[in-house]
């Protein structure tokens, strides 16, 4: 046997599912994975929800999330079975050989305790260090990861710092015992653009700097194509591809490797604005009650029948409120929203039927959006009485044609949410949207909490209908990708403001103002060494500065 | 200022005000009571004049602002009235009273509220396995079985049977506390039986809810035993839904005890409140009615200065 650290054979995982109607049953969601990881090496697992990846991560600290259960195979860590070893040396394996970093540091830490008991707690507890060595291994991790004020970071509680910093406290987490893996379990998917890009940087120096050796699990191919040695391409538990990084990102053999190395390529030409816009808003400002500072100052857009107005920036820019705004949950300050000819109440009481039908809105979460207990014909039916007083056969002929539209054919129309697919319970509620046939649509971050091909599939179809039904969509979202592939015109916001309004191309394009150059260089882009590109690019620029 | 200290300055001006509206109502209600005072004290056959006296000897024909506005300042003074029917000052014989409610309550409180909460652990430690439903199986049937059928087959068993504890709990001030313990062991075991079951379940629930948390599973991918994750991680997490059930479970030993007071002829508040709501006396009554809110006011206002407490984003802001 080679000496690699870790060594997976034919790795096999099972789960217990409770499918609605039906007896609780076991199924395998790995069928038989195998791969090594060398000392200092990086490894990146990609894949879509549903693939694996995570489960495959904690595997290698003998550790089943809920009712899953490792049920075939080997995992070799530093020449031992894990799989076959006691509790008593899995306990000592974990947080001590092997440590994890989670997506959600927010939701990772005890908001209880404070960060440094926290981060060095492992440490201590497995003997490696002092409670004294370890605080000053943690205050060093601390200044290695850019944290700032490393000597007393650690004495505050996790709600007293940021999403991004406490992401890369949760790193010095996982490398404070010294251990020999770590498994990074999609560390930067909930973190903004602009932050990820540090944290990921931060994380590969780290990586670098300790020879710690890392599984790097996410979904994102550019991400991984940074810090990886080598990926691992998995698909509902199989694995598709594996390979080093520069044949997987630079020449994939798999179809499925190749669509996800291609995704996003949607091509949609920009449209003129037309003379009369269906949306204009006009100098909105807006705070929430009992708050004394603005979260929106003087915002002025215009959207025009059948095309897209992209409303872009990160969290707490303001875009979310801006739909609340134009939807009446939020009455402004001041300033005037016109809405198809006629000026819309701030209220929303103030607000006729048919001021209600013409803006729909859909949500990021479509599960949460959509009550558990309808059947799919219900909720696209509702709108159809509501508005339309649509009853019996008409309204059942008419729910068939939207899910013809939606691409989900009538078997769905007696089905449950919680039978359908992340992007099946999303057409569904574009479904419900359009069935009020309505002149513009609020969409809010639609396809974030989706797989990349996931998304693309809603994003086409978003496209379809706006040529069939000529409606408008205000597209709110953080991703510059998604920007690109459907916008016809983008207004990016910064605290509250827009900081940059008009066409995509205009708006895309040189001279950049600074907020606006600093988001597009932010996106990872598909290739190798992208990462160090952009760090240098930015060291050098305030170098000069 | 701390939002914390400016929650738990509201919880403690809330309190007052609410005992004040407690104050009225119970002095409302009663004077809405029907029959009267004097007829009650004299009995049927007293002659017209001398209930008129006694009526205004008792100041029964004052109007009731004016009788309510004396009783408050009487209450502030700390001059809960004094009884018609024997005519003795109410605060200095509620004062031994309340004292031995509060002794039989604090010595229940000291059992059952530690036992409670380490059993709750244990049946989350255990969880869906023998020891959890063994722990929950009997809880249960402590709590539902009547308290005075437990306080009777217990005095029946230990107390005639075993001869380890008194059957009758009557303490008085000559006795040491070792004796007085010993006095009200029984009582004590009751009362411990009834409140335990909900504030162990109530533990059990808190914990399991917070066991689903993702630093829970942080806590385990450090390699923590079982039982460290549960009192250090889960625990800490869990205090504010705890200590509001434990809390209602203390006003419920001193308010709720009269029946346990009964059986073992306890020399407590609930007896006394009984037998002078019999008789009519409507100022010990309103000094018990005040004495019971301003103990379970008094305690839920603890459980909710602590869950505030608690709170690490109240205690230390951004």
């Amino acid at each position: 046997m080679s000496d690699a650290l870790l060594k997976v054979r034919d790795l096999k995982i099972g789960a217990t599912v409770y499918p609605p109607g039906e007896k609780p049953h076991d199924i395998e969601i790995v069928h038989g994975v195998s791969f090594d990881l060398e000392k200092g090496k990086v490894l990146g697992l990609i894949g879509e929800s549903g693939a694996g990846k995570s489960t495959i991560g904690l595997a290698s600290m003998a550790y089943g999330r809920g009712g899953v259960k490792i049920t075939g195979g080997e995992v070799w860590v530093n020449g031992r079975d894990i799989l076959k070893t006691g509790l008593s040396d899995i306990r000592s394996l974990r947080g001590g050989e092997v440590t994890y970093v989670s997506q959600s540091a927010a939701a990772s830490f005890n908001p209880a305790k404070k960060i440094m008991d926290q981060v060095t707690e492992a440490s201590i507890r497995h003997g490696k260090f002092s409670k004294k060595e370890a605080e000053a291994r943690a205050v060093e991790l601390f200044g290695k990861l850019g944290l700032p004020d490393p000597e007393n970071i650690g004495s505050r509680y996790p709600h007293q710092v940021s999403g991004g910093q406490l992401q890369r406290c949760m790193t010095a987490l996982a490398l404070c015992p010294e251990p020999d893996l770590v498994v990074f379990d999609e560390p930067t998917t909930a973190l903004d653009v602009t932050t990820q890009i540090d944290v990921l940087m931060a994380i590969k120096e780290a990586i670098r700097d300790t020879g710690v050796a890392a599984l790097y699990i996410t979904h994102d191919l550019a991400v991984v194509a940074q810090v990886s040695d080598d990926i691992l391409v998995l698909k509902m538990g199989d694995m598709v591809e594996y390979g080093n990084v520069d044949q997987i990102i630079n020449a994939p053999q798999e179809e499925y490797t190749k669509a996800l190395v291609s995704v996003r390529s949607i091509d949609h030409e920009e449209k003129v604005p037309t003379p009369e816009p269906v949306l204009k808003v006009e100098h909105i400002t807006a705070r929430y009650k009992g708050t004394n500072f603005d979260v929106l100052h003087d915002v002025n857009v215009e959207l025009h029948p059948g095309q897209t107005l992209a409303v872009v920036g990160e969290s707490g820019s303001g875009k979310s409120t801006l739909a609340r705004v134009i939807t009446g949950l939020l009455p402004p300050r001041s300033g005037n929203i016109h809405f198809a000819g006629r000026d819309l109440s701030a209220a929303l009481d103030g607000r006729s039927r048919e001021d209600l039908r013409e803006l729909q809105m859909i949500y990021q979460m479509a599960d949460v959006a959509m009550n558990p207990r309808q059947t799919v014909g219900t909720i696209i039916g509702r709108p159809l009485e509501f508005y339309f007083g649509l009853r019996g056969e008409e309204k059942r002929k008419r729910i068939k044609e939207l899910l013809d539209e939606i691409e989900m054919g009538d078997g769905f129309i007696d089905r449950y949410p919680a039978e359908l697919s992340g992007g099946q319970k999303q057409r569904v509620c574009i479904a419900r949207a359009l069935a009020a046939k309505p002149k513009m649509i609020i969409c809010d971050e639609v396809t974030s909490a989706l797989d990349p091909l996931v998304a693309d599939g809603i994003l086409k179809l978003l496209l379809d209908l706006q040529k069939i039904e000529d409606v408008a969509y205000l597209f709110i979202t953080h991703d510059l990708a998604t920007v690109r592939a459907i916008a016809d015109s983008i207004a990016v916001m910064y605290q509250g403001k827009v900081v940059r309004y008009g066409g995509k191309t205009d708006v895309l394009s040189p001279p950049f103002d600074d907020y606006t150059d600093l988001l597009l260089s932010s996106v990872p882009e598909m290739k190798l060494g992208w990462l160090e590109e952009v760090i240098a690019n930015r060291k050098m620029e305030s170098a000069g500065n | 200022m701390n939002p914390a200290l400016k929650l738990v300055a509201q919880r403690l001006a809330l309190g007052i005000l609410l005992l004040f509206l407690v104050s009225i109502l119970i002095f409302v209600g009663t004077i809405i009571l029907p029959g009267d005072v004097a007829q009650s004290i004299l009995g049927q056959s007293a002659t017209p004049e001398a209930l008129a006296n006694l009526r205004e000897e008792l100041g029964l024909n004052e109007p009731a602002l004016q009788r309510y506005l004396n009783w408050l300042g009487g209450l502030l003074q700390g001059d809960l009235g004094t009884a018609l029917t024997n005519g003795q000052d109410i605060a200095a014989s509620l004062g031994g009273r309340l004292k031995n409610t509060l002794f039989l309550a604090f010595w229940a409180a000291i059992v059952s509220v530690p036992l409670a909460i380490f059993l709750g652990l244990l049946a989350v430690r255990y969880r869906e396995r023998w020891p959890d439903k063994l722990i929950s199986a009997v809880t249960l049937a402590s709590i539902s079985i009547p308290e005075f059928l437990i306080g009777y087959v217990l005095m029946y068993f230990i107390g005639v049977k075993l001869g380890w504890a008194p059957t009758v709990a009557t303490i008085h001030d000559g006795m040491s506390l070792g004796q007085k313990l010993n006095t009200i062991a029984l009582p004590v075991s009751v009362l411990t039986l009834v409140v335990l079951a909900h504030m162990m379940r109530m533990t059990r629930a808190a914990i399991l809810n917070v066991m689903q948390s993702a630093y829970i599973e942080t806590a385990e991918l450090k390699g923590l035993s079982m039982f460290l994750i549960i009192w250090k991680h889960a625990f800490p997490n869990s205090i504010a839904p705890i200590v509001n059930v434990v809390m209602l479970n203390l006003a419920y030993l001193v308010v709720g005890v009269v029946v346990i007071e009964v059986v073992f002829t306890y020399p407590g508040m609930g007896q006394y409140l009984v037998d002078h709501v019999s008789k009519r006396d409507i100022p010990v009554v309103q000094a018990c009615g005040l004495i019971f809110a301003a103990v379970y006011i008094g305690l839920n206002m603890v459980a909710d200065i602590v869950s505030i407490l608690a709170n690490p984003r109240l205690r230390h802001p951004k």
